[in-house]
């Protein structure tokens, strides 16, 4: 009774292993097609990845910006960026928009899913922090004045700001 | 359930030959026709097409699934303390647990009610009763969240309860157990002179579902099992199923089964709302706890109800009428039109199907053959529209699928029957293993029912799943009900016991559910709105850290000072605004549970030190690569030691004179 068990048994395995093997055929297509999706190159625009495509900047500062995004970067950047160049879990912000575009920073801080994916240095940042930066749920408005904000701490920083406008 | 199973012992005997006489035919082998697995499949990475809200029993919680494909999804606590999360635990939740008896921190959860509008699931809220402790909750259905509890005064066992009127105006219930009013010391035999049942009307707030309790009808004390509200036609009235019309107080399965009949309570609530208007009620001193979340906070708090509004039949004419229904009663269920009542007497073999326009008749006629404590009792033959004969045994619940079907569970008979309401003809029956209570089709108890899917609850299992010891699951069993035949396409265990359930459209819930609190509305006085507001405070031997979590540490993460005696309110704050990030927190040697905290919400845990020493923290829920890391340390001193107050992170060190600074 045993064994008519175990026969019964491996032909029933059998027959999914067939049945199995088709399965597996259309999913390494499907596998191939998504690792070509990946190989595709990384965006290397200087403007970033997202719906911000021109950022208008002017001088002198928004001061009112200024203070709406310093309360914002303490609510929700402070844990992760400190205004000096040290490295935290994520890059410290001194000279930030001398290295970054306004429209890629704040694409950066909007988007910063697809970033992390789609953009070639979003991506080099990951590699170096090993910490997904989160979404923090900031509206473009916001992001807008913390580009100011960070304008305004890259002059008390590092005395020169805008050095990446396009 | 356990009422229903012990009135059932005597037929145990019974019940156990028809399971093992038809064991053959019952083999799930004969039941499961065609392709069943592929009709309950849903793909990975697919979406379930209904959210099924099961209640626990004696879980207390609601467990949420999804239909067809069984698959669980959570558990809401709502009655009992949940150490996973830390509800009941956490100072935000403890109020929820307050009553007129103190802080009951368990009950027993039977009957989910979504919120309606037009006598349709509109999906904003979800209500269920706690029956040991009388009490409903409601959950609010865009959180998942039990953002409400309100205590029924003066009943005991509210297991009728809570059943919504069609437009979300009234939730009604009726006590279980009738007791004395006040109560007191009396012999319990007094039973008759002294025990009183009430049925009660709570109050919606249309916009913020908020419940209040308007007004209790003074009842015979008999037991109050189920209820449903008219819909359509009948909208404004009432139907509540009562057993132990007998009024005994011992050996209920023998002597509360003594009468050939029991009764149907039929309440004109919009006569009660208009007699109250009118002044017509008493006000009596009772105690009753109301606890509610604050929605900017977080923070539940309680408040003491002292008095409450009473109708008594006597003074209100035209209000409450008694109709017989055939022995021991159980479900009482009103199909989508509103026209006719389906009462399931438990131990008849035949089933009665009420007709509202007769009963409306009959009321207009006075064709009463008495009444009983000023409650006219309708004629039986003038309200019935017609009577199921010998559908099966131990009929239990009825629901409806918009096609002119209603589908009942017997218990003894562990089946499903299918029958046409309008001509009392059963057009199908199916297996349930074993002994079903409840049964739920989406939509099924209101207008517009979805008749896809019937889903039986079943209270034993016994063979049907790998064993787990003395102890087995519930299991609820979905049937395809979309063609003529019912059909058995999944079986799946479910947890606790659940007795009532109901299911809604997914569409009707998924676009509206939060995927974090915006951390610029948290009004949290304890919050930490960003890392730089990561403090210690110490108010005499109350210590309270303004936490902060983000991805992956917690700020501060060293802290010293502490020193025995203290008590240690951790206020974590998580500052991530992202779906799907909770942090959690634990922290060594604590005596409740640990913190799960939303995105963007504040939870406290309190911690009293029990020894010396350097305690580790850390964050429990695996919330990236560097979740090992979040963790950190707190230092505890002896209570007469010099350490001063000082936390920090990244060896930035602050004391109480940043502390100051910070304050300016």
């Amino acid at each position: 009774m045993k064994n008519l068990k175990s026969v019964i048994f491996i032909l029933l395995s059998v027959t999914f292993l067939v049945a199995c093997g088709g399965g597996d055929s259309n999913s390494e297509s499907n596998e191939t097609d998504a690792t070509q999706e990946k190989a595709k190159e990384l965006s290397a625009d200087p403007k970033g990845v997202g719906e911000v495509k021109n950022v208008e900047l002017t001088d002198p500062l928004n001061m009112e910006m200024i203070a709406q995004g310093k309360g914002i970067y303490e609510m929700k950047c402070s844990a992760c960026h400190k205004l000096s160049d040290q490295r935290v879990v994520g890059p410290g912000w001194a000279g930030v928009t001398n290295r970054r575009s306004p429209e890629w920073i704040m694409n950066m801080i909007m988007n910063v899913d697809v970033m992390l994916e789609e953009d070639a240095e979003a991506r080099k940042l990951l590699e170096e922090c090993l910490t997904r930066m989160p979404n923090q749920g900031v509206s473009k408005e916001s992001a807008r004045e913390l580009v100011e904000f960070m304008r305004k701490n890259d002059m008390e920083t590092v005395g020169k700001k805008d050095g990446a406008v396009i | 359930m356990l009422n229903t199973k012990s009135i059932f012992h005597t037929l145990i005997a019974l019940s156990a030959i028809l399971v093992l006489g038809s064991c053959e035919q019952r083999d799930t082998k004969t039941v499961v026709q065609g392709d069943a697995a592929s009709m309950a499949y849903v793909a990975p990475g697919e979406y379930d097409e209904f959210y099924c809200f099961m209640s626990g029993g004696y879980s207390g919680q609601v467990t949420v699934y999804g239909l067809p494909s069984g698959r669980l999804f959570k558990e809401i606590p709502v009655f009992s303390q949940y150490p996973e999360n830390g509800y009941g635990y956490s100072e935000e939740t403890k109020p929820m647990f307050n009553t007129s008896y103190g802080m009951v921190p368990w009950d027993d959860s039977h009957h989910i009610e979504l919120s309606q509008t037009d006598g349709e699931f509109d999906g904003r809220w979800l209500f269920v009763n706690g029956n040991n402790t009388p009490r409903i909750a409601r959950i609010d259905l865009t959180t998942f969240e039990t953002v409400e509890i309100l205590e029924i005064p003066d009943v005991a066992g509210l297991h009728c309860a809570p059943f919504i009127t069609e437009n979300s105006e009234y939730l009604v219930s009726g006590t279980r157990f009738s007791v004395p009013i006040p109560q007191q010391d009396v012999p319990i035999d007094s039973y008759k002179e002294n025990f009183v049942g009430l049925i009660n009307y709570v109050k919606l707030d249309q916009e913020t579902g908020e419940m209040s309790l308007d007004f209790q009808i003074e009842m015979p004390g008999y037991n109050y099992d189920l209820a449903r509200n008219g819909k359509g036609k009948s909208h404004g009235w009432s139907f509540l199923t009562t057993y132990n019309s007998e009024q005994a107080h011992t050996l209920l399965e023998v002597n509360a089964s003594q009468k050939d009949k029991d009764l149907l309570a039929i309440i004109n609530w919009k006569k009660a709302a208009e007699y109250m208007e009118a002044g017509k009620f008493t006000e009596r001193t009772t105690s009753y706890y109301h606890n509610t979340v604050d929605h900017s906070t977080g923070i539940a708090s309680s408040e003491e109800m002292k008095t409450t509004r009473i109708l008594n039949p006597k003074d209100c004419p035209d209000m409450v009428y008694f109709i017989p229904v055939p022995k021991s009663p159980h479900g009482c269920d009103v199909n989508p039109t509103g026209e006719y009542i389906v009462g399931n007497g438990k131990l008849s073999a035949d089933m009665t199907v009420y007709s509202f326009d007769k009963l409306m008749k009959a009321i207009e006629n006075k064709d009463f053959t008495g009444d009983i404590d000023g409650i006219p009792v309708i004629n039986y033959e003038s309200g019935v529209h017609g009577i199921l004969k010998k559908p099966g045994l131990g009929p239990l619940h009825t629901e409806f699928d918009g096609k002119g079907f209603a589908y009942t569970t017997f218990f003894i008979s562990s089946e499903v029957v299918k029958w046409n309401v309008e001509k009392l003809e059963i057009v199908d029956r199916q297996s349930t293993f074993y002994s079903p209570g409840h049964l739920v089709i989406p939509g099924g108890e209101t207008k517009k029912p979805y008749g896809k899917y019937l889903v039986a609850m079943n209270k034993i299992t016994k063979d049907r799943f790998l064993p787990t010891g003395p102890e087995l699951c519930h299991s609820a069993q979905l049937f395809d009900i979309s063609g003529d035949k019912m059909k058995l396409i999944l079986d799946f265990p479910t947890k606790a016991e659940p007795h009532y359930a109901q299911a809604i459209p997914a569409s009707k819930i998924q676009p509206n559910s939060v995927k974090y609190f915006k951390i610029e509305d948290n009004k949290h006085p304890y919050a930490a709105l960003g890392e730089a507001k990561a403090r210690v405070e110490r108010e005499g031997k109350d210590v309270h850290v303004y936490m902060t979590a983000i991805r992956s540490h917690l700020a501060p993460d060293n802290i010293e000072g502490i020193k025995m005696g203290d008590k240690v309110y951790f206020h974590l704050t998580n500052l991530e605004q992202d779906w799907d990030v909770p942090h959690g927190f634990a922290v060594q040697g604590a005596n409740n549970a640990e913190l799960l905290v939303m995105p963007g919400q504040t939870r406290t845990l309190l911690w009293e030190p029990f020894k010396p020493g350097v305690f580790a923290f850390y964050c429990t829920d695996f919330c990236s690569a560097l979740h090992q890391e979040m963790s950190g340390y707190v230092r505890v001193s002896p209570a007469d030691s010099d350490v001063k107050l000082m936390w920090g992170l990244n060896n930035e060190n602050k004391d109480e004179e940043t502390l100051r600074e910070m304050m300016k």
